[in-house]
């Protein structure tokens, strides 16, 4: 049997989008291999969950009520049980922040390879894993050669699995090792509030490490002024405490939908793209063309911003800053 | 106490770029420390500053040419470095995330150290697993993507925020010896000084074969292996103005307007 074990993620109550992206992911490598497809969902409402999760495509959902939210400790444990219990041949997990907090954990307990944020699987003779390197300058095929394989899948590669299916229930018992429970999470915070909501404007001038120094942030604020717009920013621009942190676009920071989002000098990396990639018309200025924001981008002007934005101020009758 | 800081020195590539079979040639690499390990480094020093008794030690898998970035560890305050690095792991051409932490773990049974701290992900590879493999292969607890550190050298317990996505924080206590990932952001590293760029110079690097740290050669051995490296094809159907900085500002001017943008 080539069976393959996906582990649902939720979070303070609901399913997180990614796990019926690995239902669908699931589900092609389960028909490659000829084996079933097995969901686990571990802790919270875990039969409300079973019910959410049961998608075409699914053979078996095991439940394990354990704890409302996360702890790698628990899931650990738990992942590691139900490997020995199925014997699946792929463990399919999410390239999300907690994936990647309990992931590499398992995969080392259970000597399995592990090849994380995957973008694309085949399974041939071997399993064929498709990733980027170096900020998406250049996607890789890495081979996996051997029986068992452990992997985890960026979100938002697969779609997401939709039909009722008509899986099996089934609820598996473990006993934990409270011994081997060392870390607690004892609370959580949602931060970035603020004077300024980027999630609610219509225009977005967005700036990202291209302005280089603190000095320069004027520049886009000059333009923001001028469009009527709001200033929001890449995740380097928030960490050297250059903008508030309520202006981040992107995977930790905002998830923002405006009819028009100009990225000055950020290079779309895949973390801050599923902050902004809903946007309805997106303008890229950057000096490298073959950035990956402009796979996305609508319009774009391949040039260096302490040039062109200057302009863009005065073609909108303002004056730009002294820098 | 003892702060083990993982750190590596990545590969940066150029706008324009050639591919060179499963590599993207050389000279269109230039290498620098991990960004997400300078904030690494930077919580181990103040761990240092902190405590009266705080050794911090960096440890690197490299070749020889990685010391120049190790050195700006140590001129930032790290006290000392091991770098690992040995003809097999110079042949391997794929060192998967499971090689590099049985080899930090070699590093690990020999310092003894009470915390960990690597960066959550490097650069380059962008696998983010380094430093979870490597707690559990030595036991240690940990916590991946840490924003927030408060720890008193000497305690148990260290008290972290770990960044989920959406912009909320987990509130987690982590048992020692551990290894945290470090986030971006969590702290700002400070720049080297002259002085601690001097300072460096006389700081101890020690380099490390696998067979000085009790390993086998075939510890490098690997399921994982690298088949294919390309530029992926660009999807990008953008629409891109041209002339001069006025002119391209011009026409994107007019379509900003056209998209309902007023001045
Ligand atoms: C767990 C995790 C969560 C993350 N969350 C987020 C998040 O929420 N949001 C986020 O943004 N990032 C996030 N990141 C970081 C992300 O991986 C990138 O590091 C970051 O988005 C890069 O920001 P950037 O595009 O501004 O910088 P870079 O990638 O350095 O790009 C700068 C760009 O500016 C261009 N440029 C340089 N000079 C000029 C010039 N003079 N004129 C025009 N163009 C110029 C360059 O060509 C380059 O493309 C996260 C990472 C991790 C691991």
């Amino acid at each position: 049997m080539s069976d393959i074990l996906a582990v649902a993620e939720h979070r303070r109550g609901d399913l997180r989008d990614v796990s019926f992206e690995l239902v669908t992911a699931g589900r092609d490598l389960a028909d490659a291999a000829g084996g079933d497809l097995h969901v686990a969902v571990i802790g919270g409402d875990v039969d409300g969950f079973a019910e959410e999760l049961n998608r075409e495509g699914v053979d078996t959902i095991h439940t394990i009520s354990e704890g409302e939210e996360f702890n790698h400790d628990v899931y650990t444990q738990i992942v590691e049980a139900l490997f020995d219990e199925l014997a699946p041949e792929l463990l399919l997990l999410p390239n999300t922040v907690n994936g990647l907090d309990y992931a590499p954990a398992v995969a080392n307990s259970l000597s399995l390879p592990l090849v994380t944020d995957a973008i694309d699987v085949e399974y041939g003779d071997e399993l064929a894993v498709t990733r980027e390197m170096y900020g998406s300058k250049v996607e890789t095929v890495v081979e996996v050669d051997a029986d068992r394989v452990a992997l985890t899948i960026r979100p938002g590669e697969w779609p997401p699995a939709e039909a009722t299916g008509d899986a099996e229930i089934s609820q598996f018992d473990v006993s934990i090792d409270e011994s081997a429970v060392r870390s607690t999470v004892t609370g959580f915070q949602e931060v970035g509030g603020g004077d300024v909501d980027i999630t609610d404007a219509d225009v977005l001038v967005s700036v990202g490490r291209g302005i280089e120094e603190e000095e320069n942030i004027a520049l886009v604020e000059a333009l923001a002024d001028t469009l009527g717009a709001t200033l929001s920013s890449s995740r380097p621009i928030v960490d050297n405490g250059w903008l508030p942190k309520n202006r981040q676009v992107g995977q930790s920071g905002k998830v923002v939908t405006p009819d028009v989002y100009i990225a000055i000098g950020i290079s779309g990396a895949v973390q801050h793209v599923a902050g902004m990639k809903g946007a309805d018309t997106i303008v890229a200025i950057n000096t490298d063309a073959s950035a990956p924001i402009y796979d996305l981008a609508d319009y774009g002007v391949v040039d260096d911003l302490f040039d062109v934005v200057p302009a863009l101020i005065e073609a909108f009758g303002g004056e730009p800053p002294a820098l | 106490m003892k702060v083990l800081v993982a750190v590596a020195e990545v590969a940066d590539v150029e706008d324009e770029f050639e591919i060179d079979g499963l590599a993207i040639d050389e000279q269109y690499l230039n290498y620098d420390l991990n960004e997400w390990d300078d904030y690494a480094v930077e919580a181990g020093v103040q761990l240092q500053e902190a405590g009266d008794d705080v050794e911090v030690v960096s440890v690197t898998i490299g070749p020889e040419r990685a010391d120049e970035t190790i050195r700006m560890a140590l001129a930032k305050g790290v006290d000392r470095a091991v770098r690992v690095w040995d003809e097999n792991l110079e042949a391997t051409e794929y060192l998967d995330s499971e090689t590099k932490a049985d080899v930090l773990a070699a590093v690990v049974e020999d310092e003894q150290p009470d915390l960990v701290l690597a960066g959550v992900q490097s650069d380059d590879t962008a696998f983010g697993a380094t430093g979870v493999s490597l707690a559990e292969e030595v036991g240690f607890e940990w916590a991946a993507v840490v924003n927030d550190l408060e720890y008193e050298p000497g305690s148990d317990i260290a008290s972290v925020h770990r960044e989920l996505e959406g912009g909320v924080e987990e509130f987690t206590d982590v048992e020692l010896p551990a290894v945290l990932t470090i986030q971006t952001g969590i702290n700002e590293p400070r720049y080297a000084s002259l002085r601690g760029i001097r300072q460096a110079q006389s700081k101890e690097i020690a380099p490390k074969t696998l067979d000085e740290l009790g390993l086998e050669s075939d510890v490098t051995d690997s399921a994982v292996s690298l088949t294919e490296l390309y530029e992926p094809e660009t999807e990008s159907d953008a629409t891109l103005f041209e002339g001069s900085p006025d002119e391209e500002a011009d026409q994107l001017a007019e379509l900003l307007r056209d998209e309902g943008v007023e001045a």
